[in-house]
C-alpha cells in the first residue's frame, strides 16, 4: 500500500487539499473544527521544538500535535 | 454550614410564584465572545454554582430585560458541537436533553464569531434541529468588516429562520436590541438542517415514543449519547442499548457524515449571504507577531520575562495589601481582647478571626495572579505559551497548559491549583493539581530561613555566591524535581478517561477586555473566600480547641506550677506569661498529641516539641516559626537571630547540642515535601469536588516527606 502524504509532511508555507481523515475517533474533533475533505489547508508554523504545529484551514489558525496532523491525509 | 442566599435570589424565588422567569442558555464556540456577552448581559449579578447532578460548576446570572422583566442567563461551556468531547462540555447535553431539568432553557442565545462564520454555524444548526427557540448573536462584526467580509443579515435571517442580531460584546453595542428580541415570546424554528438517514426512522420513532421527545433530532442524540446522559436511569439505558442492537448503529461514522453533511449545507447557504472582498489583515498581523512571540529564542525569553514580572508582582506588590490585612486582623483582635475576656472571646479571636485572617491574607495574591492569567488569556498569549511548552511537558504526563499552575505554585499553591482549570483534559488536570503543591511556595521561606541559618555557615564562593542562598535554591529545585517526577509516575498509574489531544484554535491577538478581567478576579476571589474559607475556619477552630484545652485539670495544674515558679524566681509578668503559654501548650491536647506521635517521628530525629510544631503548622507552614518560638519560650518571635540562639543552646538528654546538622536537614527536607497547608487541601477539594484527591495528596506528600527525612537523618546522624 502506498503511503499517502499527510499534513504532517507539509513544509512551512506549503498548502494541500484535505482528502480524508484516517483516525475515526480523532477525525470527529477535526471535522468539527472544519477539517472537511475538499478543504484547502496550509502549514503555517511549528512550535520551537518542532511539535505542535499550526495550520490554516477555513481562514483561521488551528494548532495540533504532529501525531494528530498525521491523521489528516492530503489529495 | 449555612448557605448564603443572594438578595437577587430572594427576588427570584418570589417572582417564580407569580410568573416564571425566562431561562436563557448562552452557548457558542470558544473564543466567540460568549463570556463577554454574558458579562454584558448580567454585569455583577452573577453567581457560580453547581448544576444539579453535575460536578462542574457553571455560572448563572440575572439579566434585566426591561423594567418589569427579568431573565436568568445560564452560561454554558464553550463548545464546537453538541457531541461533547470533554468532561466540561458534558454539562451541555445534560441540560439541553433533559426537558424535565430545572434549568431547561426557554430560549438559547447562540454567539457566533462573524469573522469565522462557517465553523461557528455548525453548532448553531445542531441547536436549531433540537427545535428550541433561538437567537443568533453575531459577534465581532467589526473584525469581519475589517477582513472584508460582507454579511447580508436579512438573507441570513431568512435562511436560518431565527432572529439574527449583530452585537459587539466588547463595546456593548447591539445588546439593547438583543434584550428586546429575547424578551419576546419566540416561536420554535420552522426548519431543520439535517435529515436523519431513513434506515433509522423506525429506531427514532421508538425512542421518541418511549421518552416522549419532541423532535427526531433529540431522539437521534439519545441514540448517540445515552451512556453520557446522567439523568437517564439504568433501565432507560438498557432499553436504549437493546433497541440499538439490531440497527448496527455506528456512532462515530454517523457523527462524521452528519458533520460533513452540515458543513456542505452551511457552505451552500453562506454563498447567498456572505461575500468576502479582500484577504484578511488581522490574521496576518497575528502571524507576524507570532514569528517573534513563538520564536525559538525570543519566544522563550519573552515568556521568561512575563513570568518574572508575574512573580515580582506576587512577591513584591502583594506584600503591601497583605501587610495591611494582617495588621487589620491583629488590630481587630487586639481591640476585642482588650475589652472582653473568656473562652468564647478566645475562640472568636484566636480561632475564628485568626482563621479568617489566614484566608483574607491570600486575597491580594489570588487577585494579582488571576489578573495576570486573565490578561494573558484574553490577549491570546496563553495559547502561544501552551503551544511552546506542550512537547516538553508531555514527556512528564503533563500538558502545555500545566506550566501556568506549576510556576504559580512557587508563590502559593492555592491560586495555582485554581489556575489548573485552564487544562481541559481530565487526566492532565488531575496530575497537575496533584503535583503543584510540591513546588516550594512562599510560606516555606520562613521555615527555610530559620533552619538554614541554624546549620549552614554564611560562606561566600567567588565573592558573590552565598552558600545559604545556594542551599535555598537547592530546596526549590528539589521541590520542582519531585513535582515533575511525581507527575511522570502518575502518568503511568492514572487511567485516562478521555484521550489526550491538543487540537486547539489559535486565537488572533486582541486587547484584553478589562471588564472580563475584573469580573474574573472577583469571581475567583469569591470562590476562594466562600468555598475554601468554610473548611479553613472549621480546621482553625479545631486546632484552637486542641491547643487551648487539656484533659482533666492538667491545664490548671500547669498554670499553678508556673505561678509558683514565677514567685520563686522573681519572673517579670512578661516572662511569666511566656512560661505559662509554654507549659499550657505542653499540657494541652496538642501537647499530648506531640508526645503521642514522638515514637513515630523519633527516627527522623524529632522530639515531642517539634511534634507540636508539626501539628500546629499543619494549618499553614508559617505557623512553624511561631510555634517553635512559643515552645522554646523566645520572647520576640520576629527576630530570627534570637530563635537561632535559642535553638543552638537547646540540649538533648546527653547534654549535647540538639539541633545537629542532621536534625536540621531532616526537618528541612520534611518541610520541602510535606503537605502542610490546609488551604491547599481545601482548594483541591473544591476544584476536584471529591475528598479522594486531597486525602491522596496528604498521604503521598507526607509519606514522601517521612521517607526522605528518615533517609537524611539516618545517613547524617
Amino acid at each position: 500500500m502506498q503511503k499517502r502524504k499527510s499534513v504532517r509532511d507539509l513544509r512551512i508555507g506549503e498548502s494541500g487539499t484535505i482528502c480524508c481523515l484516517n483516525d475515526p475517533e480523532m477525525s470527529l474533533k477535526l471535522l468539527e473544527m472544519g477539517c472537511i475533505p475538499g478543504t484547502p489547508v496550509k502549514l503555517n508554523s511549528k512550535a520551537p521544538l518542532g511539535d505542535p504545529i499550526t495550520i490554516i484551514v477555513n481562514d483561521y489558525t488551528l494548532s495540533l500535535r504532529l501525531d494528530e496532523a498525521a491523521t489528516i491525509l492530503l489529495k | 454550614m449555612a448557605e448564603l442566599i443572594h438578595p437577587e435570589e430572594k427576588i427570584e424565588i418570589k417572582t417564580t410564584v407569580t410568573k416564571p422567569i425566562t431561562k436563557i442558555a448562552l452557548i457558542g464556540n470558544p473564543n466567540s465572545g460568549k463570556s463577554s456577552l454574558f458579562n454584558q448581559l448580567t454585569g455583577l449579578n452573577q453567581k457560580v454554582g453547581n448544576f444539579p447532578g453535575v460536578t462542574v460548576d457553571k455560572k448563572t446570572g440575572i439579566c434585566h430585560l426591561n423594567s418589569h422583566q427579568k431573565a436568568r442567563i445560564i452560561d454554558l461551556p464553550g463548545t464546537y458541537s453538541l457531541y461533547p468531547k470533554s468532561l466540561d462540555e458534558k454539562v451541555i447535553i445534560d441540560l439541553l436533553y433533559n426537558q424535565q431539568s430545572d434549568l431547561y432553557p426557554d430560549l438559547v442565545i447562540v454567539t457566533a464569531d462573524a469573522s469565522n462564520l462557517k465553523r461557528n454555524l455548525l453548532l448553531f444548526t445542531q441547536l436549531i434541529d433540537l427545535q428550541i427557540p433561538a437567537v443568533l448573536a453575531l459577534n465581532m462584526m467589526d473584525v469581519a468588516e475589517k477582513d472584508g467580509i460582507k454579511i447580508n443579515m436579512e438573507q441570513l435571517q431568512q435562511d436560518f429562520g431565527v432572529p439574527v442580531i449583530p452585537v459587539n460584546a466588547r463595546t456593548g453595542s447591539g445588546i439593547a436590541a438583543l434584550k428586546i428580541v429575547i424578551s419576546q415570546q419566540l416561536p420554535v424554528p420552522n426548519r431543520t438542517f439535517y435529515q436523519i438517514p431513513a434506515d433509522f426512522s423506525g429506531l427514532i420513532k421508538q425512542i421518541r415514543q418511549y421518552f416522549d421527545l419532541q423532535t427526531d433530532y433529540l431522539a437521534w442524540h439519545y441514540a448517540h449519547q445515552y451512556k453520557n446522559l446522567t439523568f437517564l436511569s439504568e433501565t432507560d439505558k438498557n432499553f436504549l442499548s437493546d433497541l440499538l442492537e439490531p440497527y448496527q448503529f455506528s456512532s462515530n461514522s454517523l457523527q462524521a457524515s452528519e458533520t460533513i453533511n452540515r458543513y456542505t449545507l452551511i457552505n451552500e447557504l453562506l454563498l447567498d449571504s456572505v461575500r468576502v472582498e479582500k484577504a484578511d489583515t488581522n490574521e496576518k498581523f497575528s502571524n507576524r507577531l507570532d514569528q517573534v512571540l513563538t520564536h525559538k529564542v525570543w519566544g522563550y525569553l519573552i515568556f521568561f520575562g512575563v513570568l518574572f514580572m508575574m512573580f515580582q508582582a506576587i512577591f513584591a506588590w502583594a506584600t503591601y495589601p497583605m501587610d495591611l490585612i494582617d495588621e487589620g486582623i491583629t488590630a481587630i483582635n487586639n481591640f476585642i481582647q482588650a475589652r472582653f475576656d473568656g473562652p468564647l472571646i478566645n475562640l472568636l479571636t484566636e480561632g475564628v478571626i485568626a482563621g479568617l485572617g489566614g484566608i483574607l491574607i491570600f486575597i491580594p495574591q489570588i487577585a494579582l495572579l488571576f489578573a495576570f492569567i486573565a490578561i494573558l488569556e484574553e490577549t491570546g498569549y496563553m495559547a502561544r505559551v501552551t503551544f511552546m511548552m506542550d512537547k516538553i511537558m508531555r514527556k512528564f504526563g503533563l500538558n502545555g497548559k500545566s506550566i501556568v499552575p506549576l510556576i504559580s505554585g512557587v508563590a502559593c499553591a492555592v491560586p495555582a491549583v485554581m489556575a489548573a482549570r485552564n487544562i481541559d483534559n481530565w487526566k492532565d488536570r488531575m496530575i497537575t493539581i496533584f503535583v503543584t503543591p510540591l513546588m516550594s511556595c512562599s510560606a516555606r521561606i520562613p521555615v527555610y530561613t530559620v533552619l538554614i541559618a541554624l546549620v549552614v555557615p554564611e560562606k561566600y564562593y567567588l565573592g558573590f555566591l552565598n552558600l545559604q542562598g545556594i542551599v535555598l535554591m537547592g530546596l526549590y529545585l528539589l521541590g520542582f524535581t519531585a513535582a515533575v517526577l511525581s507527575a511522570w509516575v502518575m502518568k503511568l498509574i492514572l487511567k485516562a478517561r478521555e484521550r489526550s489531544y491538543f487540537i486547539m484554535e489559535f486565537p488572533v491577538y486582541k486587547m484584553p477586555r478589562w471588564k472580563n478581567v475584573g469580573l474574573t478576579i472577583i469571581e475567583k476571589v469569591k470562590a476562594f473566600v466562600f468555598e475554601a474559607g468554610k473548611v479553613i475556619i472549621a480546621i482553625s477552630i479545631i486546632l484552637w480547641v486542641l491547643a487551648s484545652y487539656g484533659p482533666g485539670n492538667r491545664m490548671a495544674q500547669a498554670e499553678q506550677t508556673v505561678q509558683q515558679q514565677a514567685q520563686q524566681n522573681n519572673w517579670t509578668p512578661e516572662e511569666t506569661s511566656l512560661h505559662l503559654s509554654t507549659q499550657k501548650l505542653e499540657a494541652s491536647y496538642a501537647g499530648l498529641f506531640g508526645r503521642a506521635i514522638e515514637p513515630v517521628i523519633r527516627p527522623l530525629g524529632f522530639d515531642w516539641k517539634i511534634g507540636i510544631a508539626l501539628l500546629t503548622s499543619f494549618a499553614a507552614r508559617e505557623v512553624f516559626v511561631g510555634t517553635i518560638s512559643t515552645i522554646y519560650s523566645v520572647g520576640d518571635e520576629e527576630n530570627i537571630k534570637t530563635i537561632k540562639e535559642k535553638l543552638l543552646s537547646e540540649k538533648d538528654e546527653h547534654g549535647q547540642a540538639f539541633f545537629t546538622p542532621a536534625r536540621a536537614f531532616s526537618l528541612l527536607i520534611f518541610y520541602v515535601f510535606a503537605m502542610q497547608c490546609m488551604s491547599t487541601l481545601a482548594v483541591v477539594y473544591r476544584e476536584t469536588k471529591s475528598w479522594k484527591w486531597p486525602v491522596m495528596q496528604l498521604i503521598y506528600m507526607s509519606g514522601l516527606a517521612y521517607v526522605c527525612s528518615l533517609i537524611v537523618y539516618q545517613i547524617f546522624k
